[in-house]
């Protein structure tokens, strides 16, 4: 889009506001265009998201990125795959460590997906 | 291990049990302001300083004023990355030594849409590939670097691409106390999709809080992109609000937020017009949070000189307003990669003239009742239009599909060269999904809706399930020491042994490098010049040669021309012969010991010498010559025998004879400097007078051989001459040795 600068037009409904009511009135604005930004990010989830919980759970970063790759795979991703390691784990009976292992090394992947009455990759 | 300031610091060293190094403390540090009774350095009170350093070096200057080095009240940045982050510790060591505490590390090519951690220590280019190993090895680094200058060193990266939350935790984990963290730069300038950044900043951002992590914003990068950058002031206001509340919302304090702000323009353009509305207006939008005032790159060409002068307008506009993080940019980055000796050229710029504008606003104040103020509100309200428009346009993320950012238009001018993106497009797209109702994630400092089975129980440790994760348990972090067989820290330090101690050669980044760079003027046009220059440099055997500046002094009658190059050959430093070198007394040290003995001197030069201007530097008090001692001197002129010479330093009862000569032939020197000895003998003076013999090929050596106390050669100054004089008498003792 091309436009000349028409600020002085622009301006007619803020030139009366006080310094102070000009910066409250930034601040509003800046919440507005913000606030669905939040919302979006509180309610969604991304691969990056979910290796850096498996990180911090102890997994190495090419350990968390075979696990996250399978998530997406078999549609398990908005579970959380720190979530997937530890039912698989409680399933198996076995140390959440060693059972995110055999995930990690692309094994069993059918039988974590049925934990969540998944049946395959997605 | 311990540094100390003779032995150089060995990567190799660093490198031995890092698998169980641990960061001894997190989070950022502010520098320590000293209180107005602490603030007095040598014969001055300062206003804006923070606690000395135990080792630095001062600035050159330093030595006129008691050698002192104020530190500023701000943190000063140096941003290094040459590609071999085990090069860049060195450097992370020079600059500490002139008053860096914040270790900026620029990220290799690339790495924003590398999908996951880097690991080993790859080489990078145009920066270094951020890794565990590199993270770690760094932290160990600055923390002996800061144990030998006496301040703690923040350590700095991205937090940015398409795996910002696992950079996020690996920072965390790490012990890193700052990092640019802003999901707009990811979607303007790296193309990553804009729904994916913002998921991920959010918890980016709440890790970062987790270890208390500095963000810095990723505004600036609209200055360094518009076309032209000062019309893009509103645009960055709305950048700015837009990362700050972002931030705040995941959690984050003011404190922890710095907007990273550029003056947008530099000179020949009246700079400080157009920029300090602009530092004014955020500083008053943005009351409670930081500021990280950064160097104007944009304009930046090959002279180093210019440069230098515009981050210096930039410092002037930091200590007009404020700073709590001064950057810098180093002089050369418009012509290549930054070298050593320029990241502390770059530092010593702001310190310099952060020291010499110490406490100036207590004498100037801004007028904010005419054109600054004006221009400030108008700023304000474009900025405010701005965000208006976002919200008619659907949002922020319509606003960027319909090209609002980085256009060269002054909002609400439009030129319609904004960058547009696909809100479906760009690396990583459709990669984001709902968190499901049951979603659920066992750590710690997790940003987003979560559900724990346990989560009734408050008393519970989100991660109390898996016994405590790496944030709580850094045992738990699994270290993964190299990928790359060869590509990697250990092949590159193997390479790199003999030029860190065996084999001496010029070193401009990394070791062994051998880069050289060579000034020249010559009398003809550019062209010629250029071309003319590289066949020089040729004939010199050096390699590798560029021409790295190249400016007209006038159309026909000469250019400068800048060279690098590579020395093909190096040296062995045991075969290297130092003459030996007096350490002279200091200025202080030496008008003590005139005031309590006055000394007098009688000189001249001697022969068929007409040539008086080195005897002249040495006598005069502008040219910080003896008489600038309190010296007495007395000048008797050119081609003065020595017999007169004898007789006027009896008549005047003088402590010492200053003959200067040129070197003849027929071996005249010799023979006056002989005849000067004689006849101080024979009239009886020879034990009570000095005599000292100068001139520019006057060597030590040829003057004692002929019984003269001492020579002085080319390069002497008055100081050197006085010191002599006063360690010859006795008049201090000497303890200082080379």
């Amino acid at each position: 889009m091309k436009r000349e600068d028409d600020y002085l037009q622009r301006r007619s409904s803020i030139k009366e506001l006080t310094d102070e009511q000009l910066e409250q009135r930034f601040w509003k604005l800046t919440g507005q265009v913000v606030n669905p930004l939040f919302e979006l990010a509180r309610d969604h989830t991304s691969p990056s998201i979910e290796r850096s919980v498996l990180l911090r759970m102890g997994y190495s970063s090419l350990e968390a990125k075979q696990i996250v790759q399978n998530c997406v795979k078999y549609g398990l991703l908005g579970k959380g795959a720190g979530h997937v390691v530890l039912r698989f784990a409680q399933k198996k009976n076995l140390p959440y460590r060693e059972a995110g292992l055999i995930l990690a090394d692309g094994r069993e992947w059918d039988r974590a997906a049925a934990i969540f009455g998944k049946e395959g990759p997605a | 291990m311990k540094l100390t300031p003779e032995q150089k610091l060995s990567p190799e060293e660093i490198f031995k049990n890092l698998e169980n190094y641990r960061p001894r403390r997190k989070g950022w540090t502010w520098r320590r302001p000293l209180t107005e009774d602490e603030a007095e350095l040598g014969a001055f009170k300062y206003r804006q300083v923070s606690a000395n350093l135990e080792n630095s070096i001062p600035l050159p200057a330093a030595k006129s004023f008691g050698d002192i080095d104020p530190q500023p009240d701000c943190v000063v940045t140096s941003e290094i990355a040459s590609g071999r982050f085990e090069d860049d510790l060195r450097r992370m060591r020079m600059v500490a030594w002139h008053g860096a505490d914040h270790i900026m590390v620029i990220r290799t090519a690339g790495q924003s849409h590398f999908d996951g951690l880097i690991e080993g220590t790859p080489e990078g280019i145009g920066g270094v590939p951020i890794s565990r190993k590199q993270v770690r090895a760094t932290r160990k680094a600055l923390d002996l670097i800061e144990d030998e200058v006496g301040r703690p060193l923040n350590f700095h990266s991205y937090i940015s691409g398409v795996a910002g939350p696992e950079i996020a935790v690996l920072f965390a984990e790490e012990g890193v106390n700052g990092a640019h963290q802003d999901p707009q730069y990811n979607v303007l300038y790296r193309n990553v999709n804009m729904y994916r950044s913002f998921v991920d900043a959010a918890v980016a951002k709440k890790l970062m809080l987790a270890a208390n992590i500095l963000q810095i914003d990723g505004a600036h990068n609209a200055n360094a992109t518009a076309r032209e950058a000062w019309k893009v002031m509103p645009e960055l206001l709305v950048q700015h609000a837009i990362n700050c509340r972002y931030s705040e919302l995941a959690g984050m304090p003011r404190e922890n937020i710095a907007l990273s702000t550029v003056p947008p323009t530099a000179p020949p353009a009246p700079a400080m017009r157009i920029d300090l509305p602009y530092a004014v207006a955020l500083r008053q939008l943005f009351k409670d949070f930081k500021m990280r005032a950064q160097m104007n790159t944009k304009y930046m060409e090959s002279c180093t000189r210019e440069v230098t002068v515009t981050h210096t307008l930039n410092l002037l506009l930091s200590r007009l307003t404020s700073a709590d993080i001064q950057s810098t940019i180093t002089p050369d980055e418009g012509r290549n990669v930054p070298w050593h000796y320029n990241s502390v050229h770059a530092v010593n710029t702001a310190k310099q003239a952060l020291a010499g504008l110490d406490g100036i606003k207590d004498m100037v104040t801004l007028n904010m009742d005419g054109e600054l103020g004006q221009k400030v509100r108008e700023l304000k309200e474009r900025a405010v239009l701005f965000l208006e428009e976002i919200l008619e346009a659907g949002g922020y993320f319509a606003a960027v599909d319909q090209g609002f950012f980085v256009d060269s238009g002054y909002y609400p001018e439009r030129n319609g060269d904004g960058i547009k993106r696909d809100p479906a497009g760009g690396v990583a797209s459709d990669s984001i999904v709902p968190r499901d109702e049951d979603y659920y994630a066992p750590v710690c400092h997790h940003f987003g809706y979560n559900n724990p089975p346990h989560s009734q129980d408050q008393d519970l440790s989100p991660c109390a399930p898996i016994d405590g994760c790496t944030i709580c348990r850094p045992e738990k972090i699994i270290y993964i020491d190299e990928l790359d067989p060869e590509d990697n820290s250990a092949s590159r330090l193997e390479e790199s042994r003999p030029y860190r101690g065996e084999a001496l050669k010029p070193e401009a980044e990394w070791a062994g490098d051998g880069i050289v760079t060579m000034t020249m003027l010559l009398p003809v046009p550019a062209d010629m010049a250029e071309y003319g220059a590289l066949e020089m440099a040729g004939r010199m055997n050096l390699e590798d040669v560029e021409v790295i500046n190249l400016q007209k002094m006038h159309p026909a009658e000469g250019t400068l021309v800048e060279l690098k190059a590579r020395v093909g050959f190096s040296l062995n430093p045991a075969e290297i012969k130092i003459p030996y070198k007096e350490t002279p007394l200091s200025e202080d040290q030496i008008r003590q010991a005139v005031e309590k003995r006055p000394l007098t001197v009688v000189a001249g030069t001697v022969g068929e010498d007409e040539h008086s201007v080195g005897m002249r530097e040495i006598l005069d008090i502008k040219h910080g010559g003896l008489e600038g001692f309190g010296i007495n001197c007395h000048y008797l002129g050119t081609s003065v025998p020595v017999e007169k010479l004898a007789d006027a330093a009896v008549e005047l009862d003088a402590d010492a004879i200053l003959i200067s000569t040129i070197i003849t032939h027929n071996d005249a020197h010799r023979q006056s400097m002989r005849k000067l000895n004689q006849v101080c003998q024979e009239k009886g003076l020879r034990d009570k007078m000095i005599l000292i013999a100068g001139g520019t090929q006057v060597t030590n050596e040829m003057a004692r051989d002929q019984g003269l106390d001492r020579g002085f050669g080319r390069g002497t100054r008055g100081l050197d001459v006085a010191s002599f004089m006063i360690k010859k008498m006795g008049l201090v003792e000497d303890n200082r040795e080379n």
